[in-house]
């Protein structure tokens, strides 16, 4: 009998299929001391799916990206995470949670330890977990080389700090340090927001592939409309207009206002 | 623009050059002398006292009959040691408190600074005598009394470091990436605040010498017979009314002028590190 994820999963996780790579259910986060910048936000990806989230800049999509990556603890609500529910946040979140989530930042320059060689960007995770042994360089190549070379990095370009080489070279290399412990679920947080075409078109490529080889879920949050609607299969519009906890009614959850395409 | 003009944004090639000379010949002279002219500290020469500075005693004679020039050198020499070791030993205790309190955040944070706040609010230097009263007298206790009282400024600065780095998006890509505390502390914290700390330390040294120098001379420091900077003025205070001036004046200079020279350069090192004038070179 074939095994498939079903099988060992509840009995009402048999009857509707696999649980979602990630659920975020009435979120509201925000920074101490400023009124919440997300409010009550529900959304789901489903295993092995592509979801878009548009919204304008400020909105508070990239701190839903870092509640979702348990990067930032949430004032209310919860997550769950192949439905497994979430408990800790950063260092207080288990370490498999957390190294199955693959996250693409924004900016690169910032998103990267300047210290570090491309290659060393690239392979600190392996080093972190010790999924390869932190002085062992020739196994941590095993891992970079291959992954470089799909995202479109050159090997001379692997020796080079992140002042040396430009933002679009910075994301390829920041692109696959979040794929290099192959992660179910990959967010990725107007990661094409500040490159070209080409740079974008590789990037996008190399996502898919990656996700084509390992069915990993997908969350892409950005502006673009139309590059999401080629990305993804299902957009969610954002709520435009946060409104107050206290005044008026609450905004639709995105559960409500996502449509398919 | 003639070199002695200071560029704009406060560069002096000039002093900078001035200060690694001095430090680079009294640097060799603190090494190589004792190789070739061994001080015996115990010895005097009564019938060679107070002699003007000569040929033969470019410094003239103390006191005792002793050479100052020699004891000068001898005299930096410990001075030196004392003060690096001291600075060093403060900038490494600063940077461990420092670097754990703006990692560690929250209660810790808190309770570090206060008693922060309670070292800086007792004089350093009466602090470093109390400390120095529990030894007898020697160049351990010296450098404990002054590493100990030093640490407080390294730890600021750490820790302001650490607590504006910590925020980073790549400290975020790391933890998403699996690290740890401790390696994020290690690998992308700490090395991105050794130099502000190594900064730190050097700017430290010639404040050490300052107080080494200042226990020695109210005679808390090292053992009177030594040759020491703060020892030789102590010695030769009576004198100097006298009219005879250079067994005060040379160990005066031999503090002044060193110092002066390491805090130049560590003056030309801040400029290099100067986050905004390194940005406005890479534009």
């Amino acid at each position: 009998m074939p095994s498939t994820p079903e099988a060992s999963g509840s009995a009402v996780q048999r009857e509707k299929g696999p649980a979602p790579a990630l659920e975020l259910r009435s979120i509201t986060a925000g920074y101490p001391g400023r009124p919440p910048v997300v409010r009550d936000v529900s959304l789901t990806v489903p295993a092995g799916e592509s979801v878009a989230l548009l919204g304008p800049s400020g909105c508070g999509k990239s701190t839903l990206a870092r509640v979702a990556a348990l990067l930032h603890r949430p004032d209310a609500g919860s997550v769950s995470l192949h439905g497994a529910p979430v408990t800790g946040w950063r260092y207080r979140a288990p370490r498999a949670q957390r190294t199955s989530i693959g996250f693409v930042f924004q900016q690169p320059r910032t998103a990267a330890d300047p210290r570090l060689t491309l290659a060393d960007l690239i392979a600190e995770p392996l080093r972190a977990t010790r999924a390869v042994p932190r002085r062992d360089r020739a196994a941590a190549d095993e891992h970079v080389r291959p992954l470089a070379a799909s995202v479109g990095l050159t090997g001379d370009l692997l020796t080079r700090r992140p002042h040396e080489v430009s933002d679009g070279q910075l994301q390829r290399a920041c692109l696959a340090r979040a794929l290099v412990l192959r992660p179910s679920l990959l967010i990725c947080d107007e990661m094409t927001a500040m490159l070209d075409a080409s740079t974008t078109a590789t990037l996008v490529n190399a996502v898919e592939s990656y996700r084509a080889e390992t069915g990993a879920a997908l969350l892409a949050i950005g502006h673009d409309r139309p590059l999401l609607t080629r990305w993804c299969a299902r957009l969610v519009d954002y709520p435009a207009l946060p409104v107050p906890a206290s005044a008026g009614p609450r905004p639709p959850s995105l559960r409500e206002t996502a449509h398919h395409h | 623009m003639t070199p002695l003009q200071p560029e704009p944004g406060g560069r002096n090639p000039m002093r900078t050059r001035v200060s690694a000379g001095i430090v680079a010949v009294l640097a060799l002279a603190v090494l190589s002398v004792p190789l070739f002219f061994p001080l015996d500290q115990q010895a005097v020469n009564l019938r060679e006292t107070l002699l003007p500075p000569s040929w033969e005693h470019p410094f003239g004679t103390d006191g005792s009959g002793r050479d100052v020039l020699l004891r000068c050198v001898y005299g930096l020499r410990v001075s030196l040691f004392v003060g690096i070791v001291a600075a060093f030993g403060a900038a490494l205790i600063g940077t461990a408190v420092g670097a754990a309190a703006g990692l560690l955040g929250g209660r810790t944070d808190r309770f570090v600074m206060r008693i922060v706040d309670t070292f800086s609010s007792v004089p350093h230097l009466m602090l470093g005598i109390f400390i120095i009263a529990m030894f007898r007298p020697g160049v351990w206790p010296v450098i404990l009394s002054i590493g100990l009282t030093h640490w407080l400024s390294t730890t600021r600065i750490v820790r302001a470091e650490v607590l504006s780095l910590r925020g980073r998006p790549y400290v975020d890509a790391a933890v998403s990436g699996g690290a740890s505390r401790i390696r994020v502390a290690t690998r992308h914290l700490v090395p991105a605040v050794l130099p502000q700390a190594g900064l730190a330390a050097v700017l430290l040294v010639p404040h050490a010498v300052w107080h080494e120098t200042a226990l020695s001379f109210l005679g808390l420091g090292l053992p009177s017979h030594q040759a020491s900077l703060g020892n030789m003025i102590q010695d030769s205070r009576g004198t100097l009314l006298a009219g005879d001036w250079w067994p005060t004046l040379f160990p005066g200079l031999f503090i002044i002028v060193p110092t002066l020279a390491i805090a130049g350069l560590a003056g030309a090192w801040r400029e290099r590190l100067n986050p905004r004038r390194r940005s406005e070179l890479m534009l």
